[in-house]
């Protein structure tokens, strides 16, 4: 009445045989990168050959390159928080915000720079700190929380703008050390936030793939009640994450600040949407639980090259959106066909699962 | 008899004023395989969830090495050595398998803020973890656990269960969702858990699988204890009979009979 559980029968079972050695090529299709690559490449060879020598000229490649950069900083902790299941739609409002503050403060009412540039930053982790406790204790979906901030922080900035200065857009002059760190031009052409993104790449890259920390973000857009029972504290992470992607956003608000003398209300809000085009042409997965920074990379800079590159085509820039939002479609469906790939790589499964 | 790992007296849960589950006693041993039996609804989530940390109970206590015990998160729980492992195994697709063996506990390498996550080892474990419970297949712990059979990925949690010392594993239905040949072979980890002196509460709503490794069987019917008997003492109908609530059991297998004499 009972299976047979003895030993002969057990080893009687024809054991699968064991996997064969993969080849690199196998093994490169199980990065989440490798359809964002494929579309850097597409999308700059088509430009290349498109938009001639004045594409490729030093003015052509600082032009994406600075658009990429601003993005990244942006980009790469909304992907990780992404990578972790969750959306931050606020990061426009934060931007305006956080300029907003550096210009009122350090320009307006003219304190020091370095008050305007830490109450900017503070008010970017701040905002990302009432996003995440919202989002971590009320299970109300990341999306709503976010998209309620970007409104409601909208409105404080636009109101208390008005309030303090009379005017929605306010001047500032800025510090030479701040100007060289955040808002100056390397050799007339390249933004210092190209600097800055390189840095945040590779930091958040190398905490992403080498500490215990970047696995538990892996492991909470993966599976959050699963990673909550492994004993990972998932709202403090979850948190930590918001906190950094209100940071990014308030970073950018700091150099366009730096860069152009000057803060609107209006900044940044093009940054929503941008952002999560870059991730997601960067391989990370929607709903979470796959990608990396190097994706995020190719993703803001195929972005970025497409959104500079139609410039140099000759046609009406209107088209640029067009081809994006195809680009958007596009990369999503290779980054499934990759992922399908990276599951079922190997050998064929033979054991009982017979579908 | 050897001293129970956990005892369970009078436990009950209510959730917004409705019994889910009511007085509940039960013993947990050491090295015995307890099956837990019911129909679906019968509470034997609800069950799991108390064992495991997820919800306190309402009414009754628990006893681990014979002391009262209040465990208020699921990290309390896997502290006093209690793991569970769920139908799919609880294990991350899109992680490799090196990778989520050892989330929450990751090796890691060097010192101070240079310290990072130390795949090869990681990958070594898992993979030798996975050969001790026979599964040979795999060998390379970059592989995603979504590649992985169920049976596999069932394994991969049992492995990694035990490899973190646990001392009461919790499976729940980890065969349901497996071919004939794969549940076999988690019946076979069972029994090995059993060996090495693990206590193992197996959940399912198979019965036969259950007469397979059980030492001992509890069945609940609507959130209450119907019944509790050792290996032996009951034949594969009377439990099956039990679990369905008897009668209705009976009815349905005599209009089934009435079909197959007409076919």
């Amino acid at each position: 009445m009972s299976i047979d559980l003895s030993t002969a029968t057990l080893k009687a079972m024809p054991s699968p045989p064991p996997e064969a050695k993969e080849s690199p090529f196998q093994r490169m299709t199980r990065r989440p990168e490798m359809g964002a690559l494929a579309g850097t490449v597409l999308v700059f060879v088509f430009f290349s050959i498109v938009g001639g020598q004045n594409f490729l000229s030093i003015g052509g490649a600082s032009a994406w390159l600075n658009v990429a950069s601003e993005l990244l900083i942006i980009a790469i902790p909304v992907g990780l928080l992404m990578i972790a299941g969750e959306l931050d739609l606020s990061v426009g409002s934060v931007l305006a915000a956080s300029s907003m503050t550096l210009a009122i403060i350090s320009g307006y009412l003219g304190l020091p720079m370095i008050i305007g540039f830490v109450a900017a930053l503070g008010i970017g982790a701040l905002a990302g700190l009432v996003n995440g406790i919202i989002t971590a204790r009320t299970n109300v979906p990341s999306f709503v929380v976010t998209l309620g901030m970007n409104f409601g922080l909208a409105g404080i900035t636009l109101g208390l703008s008005r309030a303090i200065t009379g005017t929605t857009s306010v001047p500032i002059t800025v510090d030479p050390v701040f100007k060289n760190l955040f808002g100056s031009l390397v050799g007339g052409q390249f933004e210092v936030a190209i600097f800055w993104a390189i840095a945040v790449a590779l930091v958040i890259a190398w905490v992403l793939q080498m500490t215990p920390w970047g696995n538990w973000v892996f492991a909470i857009g993966g599976d959050k009640d699963s990673a909550r029972a492994t004993g990972i504290p998932v709202p403090r992470v979850k948190i930590t994450l918001f906190v950094l992607s209100g940071l990014g956003a308030a970073f950018v608000g700091v150099i366009q600040t730096c860069m152009y003398n000057s803060a609107q209300t209006t900044n940044g809000q093009s940054f929503v949407f941008n952002s999560i085009i870059a991730v997601v042409i960067g391989g990370v997965l929607l709903t979470g639980g796959y990608g990396s920074v190097i994706g995020m990379v190719l993703g803001a800079i195929t972005f970025a090259i497409v959104n500079q590159g139609i410039y140099y085509t000759g046609w009406s820039s209107d088209w640029a959106s067009f081809i994006l939002g195809a680009l958007l479609l596009a990369a999503v469906l290779m980054n499934n066909t990759f992922r399908r790939l990276a599951l079922s790589s190997g050998p064929k499964k033979t054991s009982g699962k017979k579908a | 008899m050897t001293e129970p790992l956990m005892t369970l007296t009078g436990v009950g849960k209510s959730f917004a004023g409705t019994d889910a589950l009511a007085d509940i006693s039960l013993e947990i041993e050491p090295g015995k395989v307890l099956c837990l039996l019911g129909d679906n609804g019968a509470g034997k989530s609800t069950l799991i969830k108390i064992l495991s940390g997820y919800h306190a109970p309402t009414t009754g206590t628990i006893e681990v090495d014979g002391k009262q015990v209040v465990f208020s998160s699921p990290r309390d729980a896997s502290a006093a050595g209690i793991a569970t492992v769920h139908q799919y195994g609880g294990t991350f697709p899109l992680m490799s398998v090196g990778r989520s063996f050892f989330v929450g506990a990751e090796p890691t390498k060097g010192w101070g803020p240079l310290k990072y996550f130390d795949k090869a080892t990681a990958n070594k474990v898992a993979i030798r973890e996975l050969k001790s419970l026979g599964i040979t297949r795999i060998n390379d712990g970059n592989r995603l656990v979504g590649g992985m059979s169920g049976g596999e990925r069932q394994s991969l949690a049992i492995a990694r269960a035990v490899y973190f010392g646990a001392r009461l594993l919790i499976l729940d239905e980890p065969t349901a969702a497996l071919g004939v040949k794969e549940a076999a072979h988690v019946l076979k980890i069972i029994m090995q858990a059993r060996q090495k002196g693990i206590a193992v509460v197996f959940v399912t709503h198979n019965v036969l699988h259950a007469m397979t490794v059980g030492d001992r069987f509890a069945v609940l019917i609507h959130g209450r204890k119907a019944d509790d008997f050792m290996k032996g003492e009951r034949t594969r109908e009377q439990i099956t009979d039990l679990m369905a609530g008897g009668e209705a059991m009976a009815e349905l297998e005599a209009e089934i009979a009435q079909y197959e004499s007409q076919a």
